[in-house]
């Protein structure tokens, strides 16, 4: 490692100029604070991750190395490319280089790939332009990548159209024409966060092994410490546009030196066991400070134990739910998304659905609710809550058994109300159900419940843009719980958010569990978090239950090989080395 | 960004929010109306607008333009300010024609002589206000006399609040149609696509035509017809802005709460949409200007009695034959100053109001 570096950054700081309401405008730092740029290294033939939460820079710096920032970016320092200069290079120059020395992945494959082309054809593009190819020499040397990528039928696949593939699919077509021109350095930007997990997966393996056998140099950039610990040799964790540590994967993992990386091992539930609390990198930061160990509250303090005994607050017996799907003219055919789905769920209990997108779980939350418009086709089974059956209620009674059972979604940056404040966003569930004598009652009770979900009353007169992700999901969950529910369904409920805010998130629902009595459905695709919340843990597949027991169970002796494989998709980490970290 | 006080700290936090002033968000009109004063040209243009709005105000009460039906200047009068030959040329003949009648005494082959002295008391009982009638006028008058400038002016109070009163009755179809369609979609949805389809296969001008003979001529007419046949491009806009938020997750939270339909549509939705609305609306104003210009200018417009811009032009046709240039450019100026301030004005909203621009200029 002592040869040159095929890319070496040096000191970069990358603003963007904006301009406020007022019209002034100003910068904002996005790389890089003060004096202090960011510098880091990527040697050939090796992967280094640029780890950090949203808004750390990640993104942007990556997209500064290939100088794809909108044009209100300014850029500073040095981003030498085997000894030039790239800052300082020709638009002419960046673009022979994009694509055909340096390549990129995007998160999202679905909006990446052109509709109206043709998998052959958008391979085939780099090659012919970049290296010149002929039409048929291209199309033959696009077979040979499809084969790379792990896409069966190569020849069959080259005439699809994007729509016609997987989203996991989509993602192998983007790694091939990435790998078309054989680059020498690629860039992949979260390149499995907008897949399902077992998908992730397969595309983490394939790029490694990708990495492995081309001798490629990888800069990988993932939010998850986790996943980067499987992929990458080096890391470089940053936040808020510094650097906070440099070092390889076992080095950091090992003995991290900075209390964020420590923090940021510390958060993310884990497979393994299931502490009382997880930690927040706030506590970790904190503890620095008078230098006491990192070591959390582990042990169970106060055990609220999920005994059997608890009454039970509802029964679904049997549910389904099937969706009319058009065929031809007039006729319809049926899609049976949710199919014979029964548990039992206790007062305080939490129960976790886990299954892939696609599995009926989020369609079996709404059900519960009656979210679903009657004309989308038709339900059956039984949902009792408190005696009553759910399903069989007329209108007008509904309206007061759905105050107890609420739901969060999964994107808080869509579940909240734009134009209403904060204040009309909790006061108006109240209001529809006639909770508090008046407006000013109501408004103290919406004050208050802010409080208890760690906001400040100054919110109320906000608007929902003014929050970050953590804090909106914080106002969503404050919102159902104004309606003193006794169910909540929280469908992905900390999916969309960093995992360092997924657990400040995750403890505040267990506290408002303990305190409140609440009974939990918690759909998630992340066993590690379900395994942090839940008692019970149901596993869906095509629509169907196919495994449902106690937790600690269920992890430790899963019966299908569907549950395995989604046991095995969780990223793990070096996983010797991170128990070290966080016992030390 | 993203530290968040925990439970610890809350109730510090909240003590120092209670003695600090509590600092009130922008809403989403307030910031909008900072960026729109940021646009040099929506803001000359709103400028304009609110004038034309002063002076419609002051023609609609009376103050301005009163008198524009009464006869004024002489047929045809010129501006001032092009003060030819012809309107000398007008004047001459008169003044040749009363000395010529002074001249002459026929008085004692007349068998009516004795009784003009009669006449002419009795006459003189009347007082019949010889109304000094003007040579030019500031922009001249049309052929029967009537100030062009009075007639503008009554003109745009006309012209501009049919447009105006058209695009609140065609947002008011439009909108609520919309909104049912793409708010409820099945069969409710099919009914109004149907109908929609239908009129819209019939070209507006001959549902113009056949309104117009079912309904006779006049303002509430004319409004009611454009109303009645404009309101389709309003609808498509709402509708898939409606198709596009209920299903938005924000809207089903509301459900999940236990928001009636109607809430949903109206307290949630339509506050996200209003500002699509708003634009479409202002566009629509635009095309009801120019439409009831059309319609006036067919004969299809205000009754003979009003005046509009459409009118005006229409007159203006046989004028010109005869150089008398105008009334048509008092209309033309009139109206081409206020459609350009109007849509640059609700161009410049729709930028302001668009929050995918949000931090690019």
């Amino acid at each position: 490692m002592t040869a040159t570096p095929l890319l070496k950054v040096e000191d970069l700081h990358v603003a963007f100029r904006l301009h406020d309401a007022d019209g002034r405008s100003h910068r904002v730092e996005a790389v890089g604070r003060g004096d202090q740029g960011i510098s880091f290294e990527v040697p050939a033939n090796t992967t280094v991750a640029l780890v950090g939460e949203s808004g750390s820079g990640k993104s942007v710096t990556a997209m500064a190395l290939v100088q794809l920032l909108p044009r209100n970016a300014e850029c500073a320092g040095r981003v030498l490319w085997r000894g030039d200069d790239l800052l300082q290079a020709p638009r002419a120059h960046m673009q022979r280089l994009r694509g055909h020395e340096i390549a990129c992945v995007f998160q999202d494959p679905t909006t990446s790939l052109n509709p109206v082309l043709t998998i052959g054809e958008q391979i085939a593009e780099p090659l012919r332009k970049h290296l010149l190819m002929t039409r048929v020499a291209a199309r033959r040397r696009a077979e040979e990548l499809l084969a790379e990528v792990g896409i069966a039928e190569p020849q069959r696949r080259l005439a699809a159209y994007p729509h016609q593939l997987s989203g996991g699919q989509q993602q192998r077509v983007m790694i091939a024409m990435a790998l078309a021109c054989e680059p020498q350095l690629l860039i992949a930007d979260e390149p499995t966060t907008a897949l399902d997990v077992t998908i992730q997966r397969q595309i983490l393996e394939l790029l490694a092994r990708l990495q492995r056998q081309r001798g490629l140099a990888m800069l990988y950039i993932s939010h998850d410490l986790a996943v980067v610990g499987e992929v990458a040799q080096q890391i470089v964790v940053m936040r808020q546009g510094t650097v906070r540590e440099r070092g390889t994967v076992g080095e950091l993992f090992g003995a991290p030196k900075d209390a964020y990386t420590r923090a940021l091992l510390a958060c993310r539930p884990r497979l393994d066991e299931r502490p009382r609390r997880l930690t927040v990198i706030d506590d970790v930061l904190a503890e620095v400070d008078v230098a006491t160990p990192v070591q959390r509250v582990d042990v169970d303090l106060n055990p609220r134990r999920a005994d059997d005994d608890d009454p039970v607050v509802l029964q679904v017996d049997g549910l389904s739910k099937s969706f009319w799907l058009r065929s031809g003219l007039v006729g319809r055919s049926e899609f049976k998304a949710v199919q014979d789905v029964r548990f039992t769920l206790r007062r305080g209990h939490t129960l976790g659905v886990v299954g892939e997108s696609g599995s009926g779980k989020t369609t079996m939350g709404l059900t519960l609710l009656r979210l679903h418009d009657a004309a989308s086709g038709p339900l059956s089974g039984r949902v009792l809550f408190h005696g009553h059956d759910l399903l069989a209620l007329a209108p007008a009674d509904r309206l007061a058994m759905r105050r107890r059972i609420q739901i969060v979604f999964q994107n808080p940056y869509e579940s909240l109300n734009p134009r209403f404040t904060i204040g009309q966003t909790l006061v108006e569930p109240m209001t529809i159900h006639g909770i508090g004598i008046d407006a000013a009652a109501r408004e103290k009770k919406a004050r208050d419940w802010l409080l208890r979900v760690g906001l400040d009353a100054e919110a109320m007169h906000k608007y929902p843009h003014e929050f970050s992700g953590g804090q909106r999901q914080r106002i969503a969950i404050a919102r159902s719980l104004t309606l003193s529910p006794d169910v909540l369904v929280l469908d992905e409920a900390v999916a969309a958010l960093d995992v360092s805010v997924q657990a400040q998130v995750l403890n505040l629902l267990k506290d408002l569990q303990d305190e409140l009595g609440l009974a939990y459905i918690f759909i998630s695709h992340d066993l590690a978090v379900v395994r942090f919340m839940a008692d019970d843990v149901m596993v869906m597949q095509d629509g169907r239950v196919v495994e449902h027991r106690r937790t600690e169970t269920l992890l430790a002796h899963p019966q299908e090989e569907y549950t395995r494989r989604l046991i095995g998709a969780v990223a793990l980490g070096p996983a010797s080395l991170a128990t070290a970290a966080t016992r030390p | 960004m993203t530290e968040m006080p925990d439970f610890a700290s809350t109730s510090l936090v909240s003590t120092l929010a209670d003695t600090t002033p509590v600092r009130r968000a922008d809403g989403v009109w307030r910031s909008a109306w900072r960026r729109f004063r940021r646009d040099g040209v929506g803001m000359t243009s709103l400028a304009i607008v609110l004038a034309y709005a002063l002076l419609i105000a002051c023609t609609g009460s009376g103050l301005v333009a009163r008198h524009w039906q009464e006869e004024v200047g002489v047929p045809d009068a010129p501006p001032s300010f092009v003060a030819t030959a012809a309107s000398e040329r007008a004047a001459v003949p008169a003044a040749a024609a009363a000395s010529a009648r002074a001249s002459v005494d026929i008085s004692d082959v007349d068998p009516l002589a004795p009784r003009y002295k009669e006449w002419d008391l009795r006459a003189a009982q009347y007082h019949a206000q010889a109304r000094p009638i003007a040579a030019t006028l500031p922009l001249g008058a049309d052929r029967l006399g009537r100030d062009v400038l009075s007639k503008a002016l009554k003109g745009t109070q006309i012209s501009v609040s049919v447009g105006v009163l058209a695009a609140i009755v065609a947002t008011l179809i439009g909108a609520s149609l919309g909104a049912l369609a793409g708010f409820f979609g099945g069969w409710i949805g099919d009914v109004v696509e149907w109908g929609y389809n239908v009129l819209t296969a019939v070209p507006d001008i001959l549902l113009f035509f056949a309104f117009a003979a079912v309904f006779g001529r006049g303002i509430s007419t004319l409004v009611l017809i454009m109303g009645l046949t404009g309101w389709t491009s309003q609808y498509r806009q709402v509708r898939a802005e409606f198709i596009k938020h209920s299903r938005r997750e924000y809207v089903r939270a509301a459900e999940a709460i236990g928001a009636s339909a109607g809430a949903r549509m109206f307290r949630h939705i339509l506050p996200n949409v209003s500002h699509v609305i708003l634009v479409r609306m202002s566009l629509m104003v635009v095309n009801f200007i120019k439409a009831e210009v059309i319609l006036s200018y067919l004969g299809l417009g205000v009754a003979t009695d009003q005046v509009s811009w459409g009118t005006m032009l229409a007159e203006s046709q046989s004028e010109l034959v005869l150089g008398h240039w105008w009334q048509l450019a008092a209309a033309t100026v009139a109206m081409a100053v206020f459609v350009t301030a109007f849509s640059l004005t609700a161009d410049a909203w729709r930028d302001a109001l668009d929050p995918k621009l949000r931090g690019q200029r």
